[in-house]
């Protein structure tokens, strides 16, 4: 007997208990859905609980978006910057002082790795936990991209947040290969005492693009 | 601390470890493992509390990850087939392992048709429990654990005290000391003035590995989900040595408990909560990797996916024990435990420790490799309050305790017994009850001074070394009542 | 209402002062209580122990004592407990449909004494008297398998002359756990230490708890070490009254 049939064997006469017509696929009748939450202020609360993982959080409008993702750059000053297929163009800073890595042809781990950073988009956000959640979608680009540079700008649109977990997971595809990041890498491994900056990129910073008011001309 | 032998194959019961008596009288004994345990769980009970404490359906949470967890334990062999169908259709292939010594030989020979001699692991029970490293290591092959608190297990050639920080039992001076004297052992030394800042320690830890992840062929992971209807596998991590080795590694090869199979994607929306919250406290862990067989272009080109069973379906054969295996090893049980805060995890002798580790162990081994476990509990209750999945953890622990009383019992019965079985005749008569209390107040009062016991006879002994016990008094309430109460009782 | 006192097989042998607290106090409020002295023992410690077959007749023998009474009150939460939750397991672990009836009439009327007074007789002012410093420790089985919640410490609250004191760490564990003692006697030690330690910083000159074995564990230490704090259970305090201090 192979030992999947001997494992599924086994698994039958430990069940011997449980009724012939009773379903796997019913639901628990203690299955609820989890409570959807609304807070007041999804893309506040988001920015206040990215920011308490020490991610460092800006808050723009769409007419402002490439001014304060070239600010944030400036802040890091990369020489080579991998910014995956689709990236839109109009968040792009308009004066580049650095190289732009695309992975195409695909770059190796040490390319990577020599990177001084990477500007991606993200699939959406979780506002009540503080998390991206990355689903190597256009801008985003494969998964070692986000990880092997020690630096991460991540943009995306106050549309983009969900209240919570449950509803961010109705969202997602599993087909594509899915990252949820909360803040940058951390450990509590010594004495539980939490050291942020392990081995992902140490330095995350979160950029989200709200939509100009109405009027937006009259902005300063 | 106990340690046995460097090359014996540690398994689901670490061979040669003491009964838990005897461990935990070492362990008790040592004033700086009591403190780094003390400071540690402190600090993660605060922190739990504070993070369960924001959500106001935290108890329905709870409810229905049971309520999940159960019912798929019951269909169990339908979700396996659906997870393994989906996995495949994925890309991915499924193995089935009924013990550690078949799975040690699967993931041997995934590894060695690769042609690779090393390979980079994610923290995960399931390889602990199957003493894969060692495995790996008598055929040639070196595991690098990447994990930081495995790479200290590793470095000191220790063994996990935790679930989740399994050098938890090491303080920053003790990890200093031995980054410094093994690092350059295994391949970049810790920096010269190292010092023992948790951030400086986890920087020379990020520059030891660094290489070896961008070097790295194969990896191998544990899994703490895999959803049956799509096939997706779910790492929960923190450090980012998960991400390191999920994605850049060209096969991948994740060894996982049958247990740990959900039947849906959707139900993770109960367990991406459940699961931090009781784990370190967050309201969300920094990195979780989510992964459906292969992907084009992205991460490993081989995915295989071994299932496991040793012991799990004997476990699940039993109806009350079968709930351990709802065990997200969250490791919150571990935390709320006053018993596991004063002897730390190497006590239990298995990787799993704590509360879930005595109800776990003594099911996944056999309750005769194990029989003293269900008994290194006061019964307390705060596991289960603690329990994202409500695993009645007392409930096991007497059923087991049972169990092994049950297995012990032959035709010469053990001291413990007869003292069991004398205390029940005489409990089962008021009369006998009557008469031996009145011979124990007279011996105690022989052996009293100044109305107090200290020190008593026999294994009552054990009892007396810390305490005294007042001498029983003249008149038991029994008889004070029949004194005094001429109506009688019924 | 017929009550009756299941008085526990320790407190009968070792803290007669409890029962007797109980029965007075019962009988302040203006209630009768009986002692059926067909009682013995609950069968916590043999099925604590893992000796379920022997537990079996002292299930039997609680079900024959206390049947056609409507309420049991008894000053243990553990017992309670072993009552409450696990007589039925027993019955039904050993096929006896009948003593499982049984169990499941009587147990929901059994009640640990807070229980009894706040939730029965509707009472947290029972007009005592106790002018002492006292810390109270809710014993696991208390807190967790019970879940009595604050209802002892309302109680006390409403006692005249006592000065209430925090009791720091107050839910953890004292070490008892019946034969774990034994069984673990250094780890049941070492948590024994801590729990006498806070008792200690508590200020407290009284220690009080709403069981018995785990006062006889705490006292135990709190006396080797001669702190100068007493226990008394939950029952005496209760019973205290002006003028007749014990
Ligand atoms: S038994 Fe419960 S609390 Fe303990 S590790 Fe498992 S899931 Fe967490």
């Amino acid at each position: 007997m192979s030992s999947r049939q001997e494992i599924l064997t086994r698994i039958a006469g430990a069940l011997r208990d449980v009724p012939e017509d009773e379903g796997a696929e019913a639901a628990p009748a203690d299955r609820r859905s989890p409570v959807v939450r609304h807070p007041p202020d999804p893309v506040a609360l988001f920015a206040e609980r990215a920011a308490e993982y020490r991610a460092a959080v800006t808050r723009t409008t769409e007419s402002e978006a490439s001014a304060a993702i070239g600010a944030a750059l400036a802040a890091r000053s990369p020489a080579r910057l991998v910014v995956p297929h689709g990236f839109p163009e109009a968040w792009l800073p308009a004066r580049r002082t650095w190289q732009r890595l695309e992975d195409d042809p695909p770059l190796r781990p040490a390319q990577l790795d020599a990177a001084d950073g990477a500007l991606t988009t993200c699939a959406l956000a979780v506002a009540e936990t503080g998390t991206l959640v990355l689903d190597a979608g256009p801008g985003q680009g494969r998964r070692a991209l986000t990880l092997l540079p020690d630096f991460h700008l991540c943009v995306l649109r106050s549309a983009q947040i969900a209240p919570d977990v449950p509803t961010a997971l109705r969202g997602l595809d599993p087909c594509c290969p899915l990252t949820f990041v909360s803040g940058p890498s951390a450990t509590s491994d010594i004495e539980l005492e939490r050291v942020e900056g392990v081995h992902g990129p140490r330095v995350l910073h979160i950029v989200i693009v709200e939509p100009d008011s109405r009027g937006a001309d009259t902005h300063p | 601390m106990t340690r046995t032998a460097k090359n014996e194959p540690p398994g689901v019961v670490w061979l040669g470890t003491p009964h838990f008596p005897v461990a935990a009288r070492t362990a008790v004994g040592d004033p700086q493992l009591r403190e780094n345990l003390r400071r540690a769980t402190t600090t993660i009970r605060s922190r739990r509390l504070a993070a369960v404490g924001e959500l106001d359906d935290w108890e329905d949470l709870r409810t229905a990850g049971a309520a999940v967890k159960r019912a798929a334990l019951r269909h169990l062999d339908t979700h396996l087939l659906r997870l393994e169908e989906s996995v495949e259709r994925a890309g991915g292939t499924v193995h089935w392992a009924a013990d550690a010594a078949e799975a040690n030989r699967i993931v041997t020979e995934l590894v060695r048709a690769t042609g690779e001699r090393e390979v980079v692991k994610v923290k995960s029970m399931a390889t602990q429990e199957i003493g894969l490293n060692e495995a790996l290591s008598a055929a040639g092959i070196t595991a690098y654990e990447t994990d930081l608190a495995e790479l200290i297990v590793q470095l000191a050639d220790d063994r996990p005290s935790h679930i989740l920080v399994p050098a938890i039992h090491k303080n920053r001076t003790e990890i200093r000391e031995l980054f410094t004297t093994t690092m350059g052992q295994w391949g970049r030394p810790a920096p010269e003035n190292l010092t023992a800042d948790p951030a400086a320690l986890a920087e020379a830890a990020r520059l030891h590995l660094r290489e070896r992840f961008l070097r790295a062929r194969v990896a191998v992971s544990g899994a703490n989900f895999a959803c049956a209807d799509t096939g997706t596998v779910v790492v929960v991590e923190s450090e980012g040595n998960g991400r390191m080795c999920l994605t850049l590694p060209e096969t991948l090869i994740t060894v996982m408990g049958i247990e740990k199979v959900l039947p849906t994607f959707a139900d993770l929306d109960v367990f991406l909560q459940l699961l931090p919250r009781s784990a370190t406290g967050e309201r969300m862990n920094p990195y979780t990797s989510m992964w459906t067989g292969t992907h084009d272009g992205d991460g490993p080109r081989d995915f295989h996916l071994v299932l496991l069973d040793n012991g799990r379906t004997a476990t699940l054969r039993d109806t009350v024990g079968r709930q351990a295996l709802a065990c997200i090893r969250c490791s919150a049980c571990l935390n709320v435990c006053p018993v596991y805060e004063r002897t730390g995890g190497h006590a239990y002798g298995s990787p799993y420790p704590g509360p879930i580790g005595a109800v776990l162990t003594p099911q996944l081994a056999g309750i005769e490799h194990a029989p003293s476990l269900p008994f290194a509990s006061t019964l307390c209750g705060a596991c289960y309050d603690a329990c994202p999945v409500k695993i009645d953890i007392p409930e096991v622990l007497l059923h087991l305790r049972a169990r092994a009383v049950e297995s012990k019992r032959g035709p010469l019965p053990s001291p413990e017994a007869l003292v069991m079985k004398a205390a029940a005749t005489t409990l089962a008569s008021p009369r006998a009850l009557a008469w031996a209390q009145r011979a124990a107040a007279l011996g105690g009062r022989v052996l009293a001074r100044r109305g107090v016991l200290r020190r008593l006879p026999g294994p009552l002994a054990r009892w007396s070394a810390s305490r005294d016990t007042a001498a029983p008094p003249r008149e038991t309430f029994r008889a004070w009542w029949r004194r005094t109460h001429r109506r009688p009782g019924q | 209402m017929r009550i009756a006192l299941f008085v526990t097989c320790l407190c009968d042998t070792l803290y007669p002062q409890t029962g007797k607290a109980v029965v007075a106090l019962l009988e302040r409020l203006g209630h009768r209580v009986d002692f059926p002295r067909a009682q013995t023992c609950c069968g916590q410690m043999h099925f604590n122990t893992g000796y379920r077959p022997e537990a079996l007749p002292l299930v039997r023998g609680f079900a024959d004592a206390f049947a056609g009474y409507d309420a049991v009150v008894t000053p243990s939460a553990s017992c309670a407990g072993m009552v409450r939750e696990h007589h039925r397991t027993l019955a039904v672990q050993y096929g006896e449909p009948e003593l499982a009836a049984a169990v499941d009439r009587l147990a929901p009327r059994v009640h640990e004494l807070s229980e009894f007074l706040v939730d029965v007789l509707g009472v947290t002012d029972v007009g005592a008297y106790f002018p002492h410093r006292v810390t109270y420790h809710p014993t696991c089985h208390s807190l967790r398998m019970l879940r009595t919640g604050d209802r002892p410490l309302r109680l006390l609250r409403a006692v005249r002359g006592i000065e209430l004191v925090e009791l720091p760490e107050a839910e953890s564990c004292c070490g008892f756990g019946g034969t774990f003692a034994l069984k673990n006697a250094e780890v049941s030690a070492a948590m024994l230490a801590d729990k006498v330690r806070q008792v200690s910083a508590s200020r407290a000159d009284v220690l009080c708890a709403a069981d018995s074995s785990c006062l006889l564990h705490i006292g135990g230490g709190l006396s080797r070490l001669r702190t100068g704090i007493g226990t008394r259970h939950l029952a005496e305090i209760l019973a205290a009254t002006e003028g007749a201090e014990r």
